[in-house]
């Protein structure tokens, strides 16, 4: 196996508060040593021997993998809006080494051979770490539980019915008692569907003048209350997925003062975009939970900058044209987040939102932990998961760009800066652009 | 003057001068339908396709015979809803009719926004016929032409709407226009047929009929919806009339000169008693009237004609 | 270069719409079953002085129609004159009457015959005759007016205006080289 000198960049390693420009040895697809001025003649002469392969890193940033642990892989049954294969693709261009897929494929993720199948195929691609998350209830149907004991077996890192709430709280109850058993995260997708009914975006003043009926916050507030009164019930923990709004930051902050075990994320659409963004009725803007209003927006942020949310994850939801090619009412609801997360992302890094160090954090070290999943960190000794990123790097979303087949972004024509430039998992270079 | 665009999509992007160029052009137009021949010989070669996703004998008639008045060639063209979201996709039915070459489509769907979409798609001029609830441009240019002929003007009167404002493409339009055009605008209804930012749309908000319509020189009752009483937006039929039914008595809350409108059609006793909708003060069959004129001036100014 | 030349004065101008007056009475043998119809804008001043002057003959008003074209012009896509679209009030049937047509200047003759289908569609006239100021000529269709107060020869590329007291405050008849 190559070995591999990482030499001159800065290294941001949250796990370790590490803020400098240090060389990094990968050896044995581990990380063997982290230090200044770790030069090529001195490696040479380690008794492991071989020749090492010295990447040059001045100028840039070099950080644990970043990961996202909220995708749509589509395959299972959707392959016409992504695969395994292409969604490994996209994740690594935008600069990730892991992703957790949900399990609202066809089938549902609910059973051990589902489970599998996805772990082979993301195994034969090779290009991203792919770790399923299994439903929390037999076909997503909110009713029984799955087999939670044979999914983690299988691989499945967490539960969640992503995509559709769990409406029954006696059902959300028992996942959760279930899970910690296992000591698993259950992650929580909040939406009180008759609340939402439905709702195609946001309930507010663009809503008013578009017509358009709307979905109000209190849809999803209504089941963060819920869940976090039943994690402190249960003594469990419980992840919040995509949180969007105010109320449900506020009510995460007061819960965790309490010291309520609940983690949270959101997407970078919502500290983006507003619903102001579905004025044109641009099918790509519809998501679930939808845009919401500038105070919503201002509130994700802040609740990003006082570590109310702890992760950003990209709720990359790839659609073909044709689910997003009609009358808006109808057209499917998602984006396609996983190229252009980590600039957005780095965009409140320069507005002062997020320092380097917390923004690492949200996107590698934190969704690591919650999931207990390797990575997340450079220690000695850790597997070599790893990204470099060009803060400078400048280039604009062009969708039939993407290597997703998801074009369904609402950022094409936007002028980015930062961009992923490297990746390497367990010591091998997945990612290399020029 | 001319009207330099090629759709209209709503009243949201029209400015006072256009919504004035619209306004004189049918005016003009009103004379026409008086003639013993109602047809002049505009729009002869042209066509003119009615694209109906949502069921309305009113309007759709209103368009083909200010269509025919003009001597366009109108098609109509009724495709159900559920057929479209099984089968064929607003862009397939779009450029099929596209390849037929019209020069106008006129659209009404049952979704916001879908006249927008096809007006992006599609090189033919764009007429929103309503779509979903959100605009209604020519009901409320008609609307406004009523206003204007009966009262003269439009700025400075006390316009009130009840009804179901937050499923209402006709509140809407009427919202956007009215305000532009310097009127005071009042809305009332139950809170569940209010949208809770409607007051950021520069209106009163009420959620009495008795305080909305005072001292009001128009009122325009919104038909209700029959089928939101499954919606829980109301409890009853009966339970609405009482309180938000126009009647000989509250009426007289208003202006004596006051205007009764109503987009039609009328739910009788349950927007408006009948011998309100029946009375000197109701211009409802006026508003059908100028209907014809203000969509032969949009058929007339899209595809050319000055004024 | 430009040149204006005044062709026709207020006096010169009076004294043809007298003579057409007399002419129309003569050729209609009299006042019954004639009215008078003014093809917007300058049309409808020169059938206003018209049925000034009759009445003073006659001691009667003549009925007066205002119509205007535009609706029934050939080019409204090819945008190459303005056409603003004006008031057409026509407060008479046209039915079995001896209808005289009035418009300012006669040219190519597309305007009368947008004019003549026009009061076709308004009622069945028994004739219709066509009364102008000035023909200058160059037409395009087989049309030719019964009352000429002026010919004007004028080549394609002069414009010929007639402007009247009531419409813009002086009274000539103006020939002007308009340029390419």
């Amino acid at each position: 196996m190559t070995r591999y000198l990482l030499a001159g960049g800065r290294v941001i390693d949250p796990s370790r508060n590490i803020d400098e420009v240090l060389d990094i040895l990968v050896e044995k697809g581990t990380i063997a040593k982290v230090g200044k001025n770790l030069s090529p003649s001195n490696t040479a002469k380690r008794k492991t021997g071989g020749d090492v392969t010295v990447l040059d890193l001045h100028g840039m940033l070099v950080v644990p993998g970043l990961i996202d642990m909220h995708v749509h892989l589509r395959e299972p049954g959707f392959e016409y809006k992504e695969t395994i294969r292409s969604g490994s693709e996209a994740a690594s261009a935008g600069g990730f080494t892991a992703v957790a897929c949900m399990p609202n494929t066809s089938p549902v993720n609910d059973n051990r051979s589902v489970t599998e199948f996805i772990r082979m195929k993301a195994a034969a691609c090779g290009l991203v770490r792919v770790y399923p998350i299994a439903a929390i209830s037999r076909g997503m149907e909110g009713t029984s539980l799955a087999e939670f004991g044979d999914l983690a077996d299988a691989g499945a890192v967490a539960f969640s019915d992503d995509g559709k709430p769990v409406m029954n709280g006696g059902l959300m109850r028992r996942a959760l008692e279930y899970a910690a058993s296992l000591d698993m995260p259950v992650i929580s997708h909040c939406e009180d569907v008759n609340l939402s009914a439905e709702g195609a975006m946001n309930e507010g003043f663009a809503a008013t003048e578009l017509g358009l009926p709307g979905i109000p916050s209190a849809a999803e507030e209504v089941m963060v209350a819920r869940d976090i009164i039943l994690a402190g019930f249960t003594g469990t923990a419980v992840h919040i997925a995509h949180v969007s709004t105010a109320g449900s930051v506020q009510m995460i902050r007061e819960a965790k003062a309490r010291g309520i075990r609940v983690t949270a994320e959101t997407a970078p659409h919502y500290f983006t975009l507003t619903d102001d963004a579905l004025r044109e009725f641009d099918t790509n803007t519809r998501v679930n939970p939808p845009l919401r209003g500038r105070e919503d927006l201002a509130a994700i942020r802040e609740g990003l900058s006082d570590g109310t949310i702890d992760v950003i994850a990209t709720d990359h939801a790839p659609h073909a044209r044709t689910d997003k090619e009609v009358e808006f009412e109808y057209a499917a609801s998602g984006i396609a987040g996983l190229e252009t997360a980590l600039p957005l992302s780095l965009k409140l890094f320069g507005e002062g939102v997020l320092p380097l160090d917390r923004l690492i954090r949200v996107m590698s070290t934190n969704p690591a932990g919650i999931l207990r999943i390797p990575g997340g960190t450079l220690a000695p000794g850790a597997e070599a998961d790893i990204t470099v990123i060009d803060l400078n790097g400048e280039w604009t979303v062009e969708p039939d760009s993407l290597r997703s087949q998801g074009k369904n972004t609402p950022f094409a024509g936007w002028a980015m800066k930062g961009k992923a430039v490297m990746t390497m998992v367990g010591g091998e270079i997945k990612l290399t652009t020029p | 003057m001319k009207l330099a665009r090629k759709d209209i999509l709503g009243i949201k992007e029209l400015s006072v001068e256009e919504i004035n160029l619209i306004l004189d052009t049918a005016e003009s137009f009103v004379e026409i339908s008086t003639r013993e021949i109602k047809k002049v010989p505009t729009l002869r070669g042209k066509t003119v396709v009615n694209l109906f996703f949502e069921a309305s004998t009113r309007t759709r008639t209103s368009f083909e015979i200010a269509g025919k008045r003009l001597s366009a060639d109108t098609i109509n063209i009724s495709a159900s809803t559920s057929s479209v979201v099984k089968g064929e996709t607003l862009l397939d039915t779009a450029r099929n009719i596209e390849a037929m070459s019209p020069d106008v489509i006129v659209i009404r769907h049952r979704a916001a926004g879908a006249p927008h979409m096809l007006a992006r798609m599609v090189k033919q001029s764009i007429i929103n016929a309503g779509d979903g609830a959100h605009e209604h441009p020519t009901q409320a240019l008609l609307d406004m032409m009523t206003i204007r002929m009966k009262k003269g003007k439009i700025a400075g009167l006390k316009v009130a709407i009840v009804g179901d404002i937050a499923h209402s493409r006709v509140a809407r339009s009427n919202i956007y226009g009215l305000t532009k055009m310097g009127a005071r605008v009042a809305v009332a209804g139950p809170a569940t047929m209010l949208p809770r930012q409607v007051g950021e749309m520069g209106v009163d908000v009420y959620r009495r009929l008795e305080e909305a319509i005072e001292g009001a020189d128009i009122i325009m009752m919104l038909r209700v919806q029959t089928e939101r009483e499954h919606q829980n937006i109301f409890p009853s039929l009966r339970e609405y009339a009482r309180y938000f039914c126009l009647n000989g008595k509250n009426i007289k809350l208003a202006r004596e000169d006051v205007l009764v409108m109503h987009p039609g059609p009328i739910n009788r006793g349950v927007e408006i008693a009948s011998d309100i909708a029946d009375s000197t003060s109701s211009v409802i069959l006026e508003q059908v009237a100028n209907g014809v004129a203000v969509r032969m001036a949009i058929l007339y100014l899209l595809t050319g004609g000055e004024s | 270069m430009e040149t204006k030349r005044v062709v026709m004065d207020a006096e010169g101008i009076d004294r043809s719409l007298t003579r057409i007056a007399y002419e129309i009475l003569e050729k209609n043998k009299g006042f019954n079953g004639l009215v008078l119809v003014g093809i917007q804008t300058g049309g409808v001043f020169l059938a206003k002085r018209l049925q000034k002057i009759i009445s003073g003959i006659e001691g009667a008003e003549l009925p007066l129609g205002i119509l205007d074209i535009t609706l029934y012009r050939d080019d409204l896509r090819r945008n190459k004159k303005k056409s603003r679209l004006g008031k057409t009030d026509i407060p008479f049937s046209l039915d079995d009457k001896n209808v005289v047509l009035v418009d300012d200047v006669l040219f190519t003759g597309r305007t009368i015959r947008a004019a003549m289908d026009a009061l076709i569609d308004f009622g069945r006239p028994k004739v219709i005759q066509l009364a102008v100021l000035i023909d200058r000529g160059h037409r395009e269709l087989p049309i030719r007016a019964d009352f000429v107060g002026k010919n004007l020869p004028s080549s394609l590329w002069e414009a010929v205006t007639v402007n009247l007291a009531e419409k813009n405050g002086v009274t000539e008849v103006l020939i002007e080289n308009a340029g390419n």
